[in-house]
C-alpha cells in the first residue's frame, strides 16, 4: 500500500503547505544601481543564480545569471541592474498553497519565483529545490509526530507510578444516531492500538464496544455512555443507558432474538446477534436491566501479556510492578 | 489473492482514491448481516454485501476487513467514500449479484473465512 499512499500524501501537502512555509525568507537583494559587475560577485559567493531587485523597499524586477552572461557577451558589464533585469518578475503569495507555485513553475518555466505578501512586498524567494526539502521536511515532521505520539501513549503505563494505574475514556452515544454509530468504538480501538495492544485483543474490545454502541444507537431512548477502563492487563467497557430496559434478559442473550425495528434490520443490524457476539469476544460479561429504568452491560477483556520484544526489555527493567496487580 | 486480481474477477470499479492493487487479501465472507460479518469474518478478509452504508464501513474497520466490494451495482454515497478514505479501507462496486460473484472468486481460489471443514453450529 506504501506507494500508493506516499503519493497521496505528497499530493496532499502540495495542496496544504503554503508557500510561505517552504519558501527561503533571507532573500538576498540588489537595487537597480548596482553594477552588473558587483551582481557577478553576489551570485558568486552566495552561489545562487538570481536575485530580485528592489527600488526603495518596492520590488521593480529580477536578474538572473543568464542576463549577466549576456551582458558578459556584449561586454556591458559594467551597465546597471536596472537596464538589464526583467521587469515583471513573476510572483506568487505567501499565504497560496504550494501548488499554485508548481503551477507557475510549469508555465512560465521560470527557475525562481518572488513570493510577496498581499501588499506586494517581497518576502521571500522560491526555487523547485525549496518545494522539494520542503515537502520531505513535511513529511518526516508528520511521521515523528505520529512517532512521537505513538511512543508516549505506549510507555503511559511505565511513567506514571501508581499503586494501580487505569486509564479512562467516556464516550457519549446519541440515540438513534445510525450514522454517527460506532464513533466511539473507533476512537477506542484507535487509542488501544496506540497503547500497544495486541491486535487481537484490540479486535475483540473493538467489536463488544461497537455492538454495545450499536445497541445504545438502537434501543436506547436516551441514547447512552460508554466508560471504558484500560489497565495493563484488562479492559473493561461499561455500557449505560437510561431506558427503556429488558424485559427477558434471558431471552435476550438468545442468538436470533431481536426486538429491532425493521428500519434498523434493513441497515443489516438487529438481528439478534449482538450480545452473543460480545459474549463470545469478551472474558466475562455482566447484563443487568430494569424496564423502565435502565440497562448496564459490563464487559471485561483480558489482554494478553506476549509482549512486543521493546516492551519485555522495559518490563524487566519494572520488574516490581508485574506481580503487583494480579 | 491480490486486490488487483479480485476486482478483475468481479469486474468492478474501485471507489476510493487509495487502494493497493498488490495487497494480498486472505479470505472472503459474504453478508448483509454486519453482526454475522463481526462474528466469523477475519481479519484480512474480503468483505462482499449488498448494504452500503456507514455502518458497512464501520463494521469493516472493527473485524479489520481488508476491503469491501458492493454487489449489484451499488454505489455508497459520499460520505461512506469519504469514512472509507480516512480508514484507508478501499472500496469496490461490481455490476454483478452477490452469488455469482460468491461464485466466481471462490472458483478462483479465494479461501472462504472458515477452514475448510470447520462448520458453523446449527442452531433454531
Amino acid at each position: 500500500m506504501s506507494e500508493v499512499l506516499k503519493f497521496t500524501k505528497v499530493q496532499e501537502l502540495i495542496y496544504e503547505l503554503p508557500i510561505e512555509r517552504v519558501m527561503r525568507k533571507a532573500v538576498i537583494t540588489v537595487s537597480p544601481e548596482t553594477s552588473m559587475m558587483e551582481l557577478k560577485e553576489i551570485l558568486r559567493i552566495n552561489r545562487i543564480s538570481g536575485v530580485p531587485v528592489l527600488e526603495k523597499g518596492h520590488l521593480v524586477g529580477v536578474i538572473s545569471i543568464e542576463d549577466l552572461i549576456k551582458a558578459l557577451e556584449k561586454g556591458e558589464i559594467e551597465a546597471p541592474v536596472g537596464e538589464k533585469m526583467t521587469r515583471r518578475p513573476i510572483t506568487v503569495r505567501d499565504k497560496d498553497s504550494v501548488v499554485e507555485a508548481v503551477k507557475k513553475f510549469a508555465q512560465y518555466r521560470v527557475g525562481r519565483l518572488l513570493v510577496v505578501n498581499g501588499q506586494g512586498d517581497l518576502v521571500g524567494i522560491l526555487t523547485g529545490g525549496d518545494i522539494t526539502r520542503g515537502l520531505l521536511e513535511a513529511i518526516s515532521l508528520d511521521y515523528h509526530v505520529e512517532e512521537i505520539s505513538r511512543y508516549r501513549a505506549r510507555h503511559i503505563f511505565e511513567d506514571i507510578v501508581s499503586d494501580k494505574t487505569s486509564l479512562i475514556l467516556r464516550y457519549r452515544v446519541k440515540p438513534k444516531d445510525f450514522s454517527g454509530g460506532g464513533r466511539a468504538s473507533s476512537k477506542l480501538k484507535r487509542a488501544l492500538d496506540r497503547l500497544g495492544a495486541h491486535p487481537e485483543d484490540i479486535r475483540r474490545v473493538a467489536i463488544s464496544a461497537y455492538e454495545a454502541e450499536m445497541n445504545l444507537v438502537i434501543h436506547a431512548d436516551e441514547g447512552g455512555e460508554m466508560e471504558v477502563e484500560i489497565e495493563p492487563e484488562r479492559v473493561r467497557l461499561l455500557a449505560i443507558d437510561q431506558g427503556p430496559g429488558i424485559p427477558d434478559i434471558e431471552k435476550a442473550m438468545r442468538p436470533g432474538f431481536s426486538t429491532a425495528p425493521n428500519w434498523i434490520r434493513e441497515l443489516g443490524f438487529g438481528a439478534g446477534m449482538g450480545l452473543s457476539n460480545i459474549k463470545r469476544c469478551s472474558d466475562s460479561m455482566v447484563l443487568e436491566s430494569k424496564l423502565g429504568e435502565g440497562t448496564r452491560l459490563e464487559i471485561v477483556v483480558n489482554l494478553r501479556q506476549e509482549l512486543s520484544e521493546e516492551s519485555v526489555e522495559t518490563e524487566k527493567s519494572h520488574e516490581p510492578s508485574s506481580g503487583e496487580r494480579s | 489473492m491480490k486486490l488487483g486480481k479480485i476486482i478483475d474477477i468481479v469486474e468492478g470499479k474501485l471507489l476510493t482514491r487509495h487502494g493497493d492493487l498488490d495487497q494480498e487479501i486472505a479470505s472472503c465472507g459474504a453478508s448483509d448481516l454486519m453482526s454475522d460479518v463481526l462474528a466469523y469474518v477475519k481479519s484480512g478478509s474480503l468483505l462482499l454485501t449488498g448494504l452500503a452504508n456507514l455502518q458497512v464501513v464501520r463494521t469493516a474497520e472493527m473485524a479489520e476487513v481488508s476491503a469491501i466490494v458492493f454487489v449489484r451495482g451499488k454505489i455508497p454515497s459520499e460520505e461512506v467514500i469519504a469514512l472509507a478514505e480516512e480508514l484507508k479501507i478501499p472500496l469496490v462496486a461490481s455490476p454483478h449479484g452477490m452469488y455469482e460473484l460468491c461464485g466466481r472468486l471462490y472458483g478462483a481460489g479465494l479461501p472462504p473465512v472458515m477452514n475448510r471443514g470447520e462448520r458453523f453450529a446449527m442452531r433454531s
